[in-house]
């Protein structure tokens, strides 16, 4: 029986607008098990960052949280004041941001940022902690580590500073880490790579990771779990492989159409797209949010709020009216329709 | 680090030479010197004696030379109305006037910076609100109008504090806060946009994320990167200060460096208006420097540079 690391169900957020009340994530629910990577999916403006912000309980300022349930090994969350959270933010939690190139404070040494959240939270002396640092800055593959604790951001390439980002969210070994699109600023060399470390290094501490991605590509090759999201909503949870072997939501398929695979998809064919454009999540929203973009749309789509439903895996939910056999129909006929 | 020191030390003293060329070229501006010292009743011979006296017959560049070759040494040449060393009265009025400029300085930052901080933090706030208002009417207020308010109310209705002279701390108040409040509405909406921009920046977030408290967030990693603008902003309102302290010193009597620039102006002392000018300029290329070298200490990425 694996541990239950964090347990998220029915988290939404809330924030005023001048045209009304935006929903950018809506009832969602998912749970993340030691050493085990669940990745979130799902294209920009689907509610994936700001889902994790809600985990770390970052919002900003104007947004609203809401969770029937938040737990952190067991610890809930959502009675927690700013206080408690950011002891255990930084400390039990941590993220790593999109952004290496403007994550890092440009004032201070990549040093005094490493010992920081330590020395926060653990009081060690500050020899102590920079020794763990350059243990870290080892692992995730920084040379000369010691002498690295005395340079700015300014210094480091963007590779570098995102390696220096996933140290820094080890410090305090972490059970969980919550990773938002941590390679999409970085070249396409160096995205597998801090990939790679980034998986390994979850192997070896054994932490829970939460993957926030647009890139299936990035999904296919390090995560156990997938939940893709669509509007503010999960629209499909899964293994990774019932995710790829047998996508049931429309979207999920829509997705993966667009994925060339090298050896499979022929030369010069052409690769999918979903037409239309992500709704507007202003106000409250009748029926299936996808209904507009999906060729499968019936009247019955835009009747009412659209339930989760168990799909062929194990622990496999899909958000859809149409039934397992309809879907896997979809997937048969899809191929030539392409080619 | 030593390269960007050299880069700033040399405009600073090519800036220092082009201010003493234009300070000495100002006797030529305001007519012949000649004829201004002599009076309305020389004759002819009379004004050729004192230009040969003075060295006005020979050509500006050697006088020039010869002037700058003198001040480098700290010697400006006779004061035509109290004849004595210029630079013995310069250096007798400079730290009253230093003094005041300091305080006015402190006094400004003081009020400034934590109203600006303030004003970030909760925009639109009650206290935002009050922070714009004093900026308002500080942008708005000249100088010499505050200051004579504020002798009126305190100084001759309340008679709080004393209205003129230099003799104890009492003194500056007043002359601190009028030449201070002027430069106050400038340093606090920098410090503000500084900080509400720094605030939305990723490094705060990540700052956040690590779970530090939200005073180390706001002082260690906001408030640092937001000041550096703030520092070269000070330095040159600092200057402005020393060259605004001549309007304040003379309201109150503050036996400075301004007093004696207004004294000199009305009896027509060049040489002593030509060291005040140029000591004023060097104070503020010093400066400048001094700001410059802040800067680099607070922010790595410019001493690379």
């Amino acid at each position: 029986m694996s541990e239950r690391i964090l347990e998220v169900s029915g988290l939404s957020v809330e924030i005023p607008v001048p045209s009304g009340l935006l929903h950018p994530v809506q009832d969602v629910s998912f749970h993340v098990d030691r050493g085990e990577t669940l990745a979130i999916v799902g294209e920009s403006g689907c509610g994936k960052s700001l889902t994790s912000l809600a985990l770390m309980d970052l919002l900003p300022p104007k947004a609203r949280r809401q969770a029937r349930k938040l737990e952190l090994e067991g610890r809930d969350l959502t009675s927690l004041g700013e206080r408690q959270m950011s002891d255990l933010r930084g400390d039990r939690m941590s993220m790593i941001f999109q952004e290496p190139m403007t994550s890092l404070n440009p004032a201070y040494t990549i040093g005094d940022q490493l010992i920081e959240a330590m020395r926060r939270h653990r009081g060690v002396s500050v020899a102590e902690a920079r020794d763990r640092a350059v243990w870290l800055l080892e692992k995730v593959g920084i040379t000369a580590a010691r002498g690295r604790l005395g340079q700015y951001p300014h210094q480091l390439s963007g590779g570098l500073r995102q390696r220096v980002m996933i140290a820094m969210a080890l410090m305090c070994g972490p059970d969980l880490i919550i990773a938002d699109e941590p390679t999409t600023a970085l070249d396409v060399t160096i995205q597998a790579q801090i990939l790679h470390l980034l998986a390994d290094l979850q192997r070896e501490f054994q932490t829970g990771l939460i993957l926030i991605t647009h890139d299936l590509g990035v999904v296919a090759r390090v995560a156990d779990r997938v939940a893709v999201m669509y509007a503010g909503q999960i629209v499909e949870e899964g293994s990774a492989r019932d995710i790829f072997q047998a996508p049931t939501h429309p979207y999920t398929q829509g997705l993966l159409d667009c994925i060339p695979i090298p050896g499979k998809t022929a030369r010069g064919a052409h690769l999918g797209s979903i037409p239309g454009i992500v709704p507007s999540l202003v106000g409250e929203m009748q029926g299936c949010h996808f209904a507009d973009r999906c060729r499968h749309a019936r009247g019955l789509c835009r009747a009412g709020a659209i339930g989760l439903r168990e799909g062929a895996g194990q622990s496999h939910r899909y958000r859809c009216i149409q039934s397992l056999a309809e879907a896997a129909a979809h997937l048969i006929r899809e191929p030539e329709a392409v080619g | 680090m030593v390269s960007y020191v050299l880069k700033r030390l040399g405009i600073a003293v090519l800036v220092a030479v082009t201010v003493s060329l234009i300070t000495f070229s100002m006797i030529y501006l305001s007519g012949d010197p000649a004829v201004a010292l002599a009076g309305e009743t020389a004759t002819e011979e009379d004004i050729e004696q004192i230009r040969r006296y003075y060295g006005y017959d020979r050509p500006i560049l050697v006088q020039y030379a010869d002037w700058l070759f003198r001040a480098v040494q700290g010697d400006f040449g006779q004061s035509h109305y109290l004849k004595k060393p210029v630079g013995d009265v310069i250096f007798e009025r400079l730290p009253t006037t230093m003094m005041l400029g300091l305080c006015a300085l402190i006094f400004a930052l003081t009020l400034s910076i934590p109203l600006g901080v303030l004003a970030a933090i909760r925009p639109n706030s009650l206290i935002d609100r009050v922070a714009l208002t004093i900026a308002v009417v500080g942008q708005a207020m000249p100088s010499f109008w505050f200051a004579l308010t504020m002798m009126l109310w305190f100084g001759i209705y309340w008679r709080l504090l004393p209205i003129t002279g230099s003799a104890s701390w009492a003194n500056f108040v007043m002359p601190s806060i009028a030449l201070g409040y002027y430069i106050t509405p400038g340093v606090m909406r920098l410090t503000r946009a500084g900080m509400m921009e720094v605030l939305s920046a990723d490094y705060i977030r990540t700052a956040r994320a690590k779970g530090l408290r939200p005073i180390t967030v706001l002082f260690k990693h906001a408030l640092r990167n937001a000041i550096i603008p703030v520092v070269s902003l000070a330095a040159v309102q600092f200057g402005f200060m020393l060259g605004g302290s001549i309007v304040i010193e003379t309201i109150f009597a503050i036996n400075g460096l301004g007093f004696l620039a207004w004294e000199s102006i009305q009896r027509a002392d060049l040489p002593m208006m030509q060291a005040i000018v140029l000591v004023l300029s060097i104070f503020y290329i010093v400066l400048t420097f001094l700001a410059d070298m802040l800067n680099a200490w607070l922010d790595p990425r410019i001493r690379v540079a």
